[in-house]
């Protein structure tokens, strides 16, 4: 049984390390014109760069470089864009696309013509051959539209779904022969009673904390896994997308509004002891703080955390190139090492930080929903 | 140009907000070291509160 | 508002997905099994604590019983030593009381006895003169006629015959 398990094991890893070398193609691209967001030599190209790593991204690149020959040279996987378009559903690899990221290079499918610009796929309006922008920059003759690509992103997520119940399966495998777990699940163990016991009990109460506890722990591992693996080199940023936080945020609001006490109702829409006339005032303020503002600030925080962390380890980073005149290679590289690693320790803190405020706000606020007043 | 005297008034405004929690918490602690748990948690949540506030107001600017 | 610009429908629908399956997944297979041994091993170790402390606890009744017990054992024997002593002390004093009154009684006894004796002895003597002064009164009658100087020898020779014994 045992071999069998480890044999499965090891043909897992034969498979993705095959299919890791068949796909990790290296591609190279001649029109040297483009910005495919790859170049950090001037100041333009490094705030580019950045822009270009905070969205999301269609392909998984993680490093380009131009060849002695003049050709610009992606090494990464291509990952599949499934789109849907005025003509229903289309898939391709977006290895078609060629890294180009400003909608110069044009896609055609089904008769139709789809372009990428900024990391979003547009579809060209009919009788269109090439996008025309407008002085902001904006596409004239294409509309955005639905795009439910395997994104750079979509990787992340499934990867730290996958560790998360990985590890904490095992965890709960190992309960079954033993009393005190070994090996991961020791270290996994008391995260999960941090969970319960500095975030869910204190916040929600002894009584009702078990309910929640499921979503608590799933949203912790999940933002603090995604935004450790922000901090690789792979450069994910999972948790510095809107749409991730918007969704956990909706999350969080669906729980605690679908969880609230009867007091909660009352204290929300008719709150006891105020006059009578300056109760509706109170329920409208009251509402939105619940439906708006405290969603809001759960997104908004996490998102402007780990964006601002990228953009600032990054900038810093680049300072390595901007300075390379004034203190030369040696210098400018020890400056931005030394700083660089400063800000990634401090972004590790931040990593766990911003897990714990989210974990933690999400019980406060599912607390004061399902707290029970008592009657004055 | 606007829009950055903007971000600097809410900077400025964030860090007073954040250095009154925390010179606040600190006292707290100084005199309660037996509370100083009770106290991170709290300065915690309303340094995040704050700070929801201000990158809200910071996104709005932009 | 660029940043809402950058707000992804299908990003946001395909994190909906996946967070809802991985949600139940894991409190599936991961959570409840989790949450429940780690809350049967708290209340296992609860349990456990509770029982040693009601051990030591009879345990310490039981040394506080035992002392108690070696206490009262102490003060009965020491209760008992003491009324065995006293009971000796009473009957070596019975048994001297007794000892000198018989004593007292066979002195008072023997007393009585020598004086019976004596009496008894003076008696005889007494008698014993009587007789012997009467022999010699009668012998004394007899030789009355002969002669007064032998009269008188005679009574001498009985005298010196009759040892006062």
């Amino acid at each position: 049984m045992k071999i069998a398990q480890k044999s499965i094991k090891f043909l897992t890893i034969v498979a993705i390390s095959l299919f890791t070398t068949l796909s990790f193609a290296s591609e190279s691209n001649k029109t040297d014109n483009q910005n495919d967001g790859g170049r950090v030599n001037t100041k333009q190209e490094i705030n580019d760069y950045i822009k270009h790593h905070l969205a999301d991204s269609h392909d998984f690149s993680l490093f380009s470089y131009t060849s002695d020959a003049g050709e610009r040279k992606h090494v990464g996987f291509s990952l599949p864009v499934i789109v849907w378009t005025s003509k229903g559903l289309v898939t391709f690899m977006s290895s078609e696309f060629h890294h180009n990221d400003d909608g110069h290079v044009i896609v055609e499918k089904d008769g139709l013509k789809l372009a990428k610009i900024h990391s979003k796929i547009y579809e060209l309006d009919n009788g269109a051959t090439q996008v025309s922008f407008d002085e902001t920059h904006h596409a004239k003759n294409a509309h955005k539209i639905l795009d439910f690509s395997i994104t750079k992103s979509v990787v992340g997520i499934l990867i730290a779904a996958f560790l998360i119940f990985f590890g904490f399966s095992k965890l709960a495998k190992q309960y079954k022969s033993k009393a005190i777990p070994t090996g991961l699940g020791r270290a996994l163990e008391p995260l999960v009673l941090y969970v319960r016991d500095e975030i869910a009990r204190p916040n929600i109460g002894e009584k009702k904390y078990k309910k929640f506890m499921p979503y608590l722990l799933t949203v912790f591992f999940f933002i603090w896994i995604l935004n450790l693996m922000g901090l690789t080199p792979i450069g994910f940023n999972v948790t510095g997308q809107i749409a991730i936080t918007v969704c956990l945020a909706i999350f969080t609001l669906i729980i605690y509004i679908s969880n609230g006490s009867k007091d909660f109702w009352m204290h929300t829409l008719w709150m006891p002891g105020v006059p009578k006339l300056l109760r509706p005032i109170l329920a409208v303020l009251e509402l939105a703080g619940y439906l708006l503002i405290k969603p809001f600030s759960l997104l908004v925080r996490l998102f402007a955390n780990i964006t601002a962390g990228h953009s600032v380890v990054m900038g810093i980073a680049a300072l390595m190139l901007l300075l390379k005149a004034e203190f030369g290679t040696v210098g400018a590289t020890g400056i931005s090492f030394f700083l660089t690693l400063f800000l990634t320790v401090i972004e590790v803190l931040v990593a766990f930080l911003q897990a714990f405020i989210f974990t933690m706000l999400s019980a406060l606020f599912i607390g004061m929903a399902v707290e029970e007043h008592e009657h004055h | 140009m606007y829009n950055l005297i903007g971000a600097g008034l809410i900077v400025i405004g964030g860090g007073i907000g954040l250095g009154q929690i925390g010179g606040k918490a600190m006292e707290g602690i100084a005199r309660q070291p037996e509370a100083a748990g009770k106290i991170q948690t709290a300065m915690i949540i309303i340094g995040a509160l704050l700070e929801g506030l201000a990158f809200g107001a910071l996104l709005l600017g932009k | 508002m660029d940043i809402f610009n950058d707000f992804s429908v299908g990003l946001f629908a395909l994190q909906l997905v996946i967070l809802i399956v991985l949600l139940v997944l894991l409190k599936k297979f991961a959570w409840k099994p989790i949450l429940n041994s780690l809350e049967e091993r708290e209340s296992g170790i609860e349990n456990a604590l509770a029982a040693a402390d009601n051990a030591r606890k009879e345990m310490q009744n039981l040394t506080a019983d035992n002392e108690r017990l070696a206490k009262e054992a102490r003060a009965e024997r020491e209760a008992m030593m003491k009324e065995a002593r006293e009971i000796s002390d009473k009957i070596i004093a019975d048994a001297k009381q007794d000892a000198k009154e018989v004593t007292t009684k066979l002195i008072e006894t023997a007393q009585a006895s020598i004086q019976q004796e004596k009496q008894a002895a003076l008696a005889a003597l007494k008698k014993n003169v009587a007789e012997l002064s009467i022999g010699i009164a009668e012998s004394v009658i007899k030789k009355e006629l002969s002669n007064k100087k032998d009269q008188l020898e005679l009574v001498e020779g009985i005298l010196k015959d009759v040892t006062l014994n």
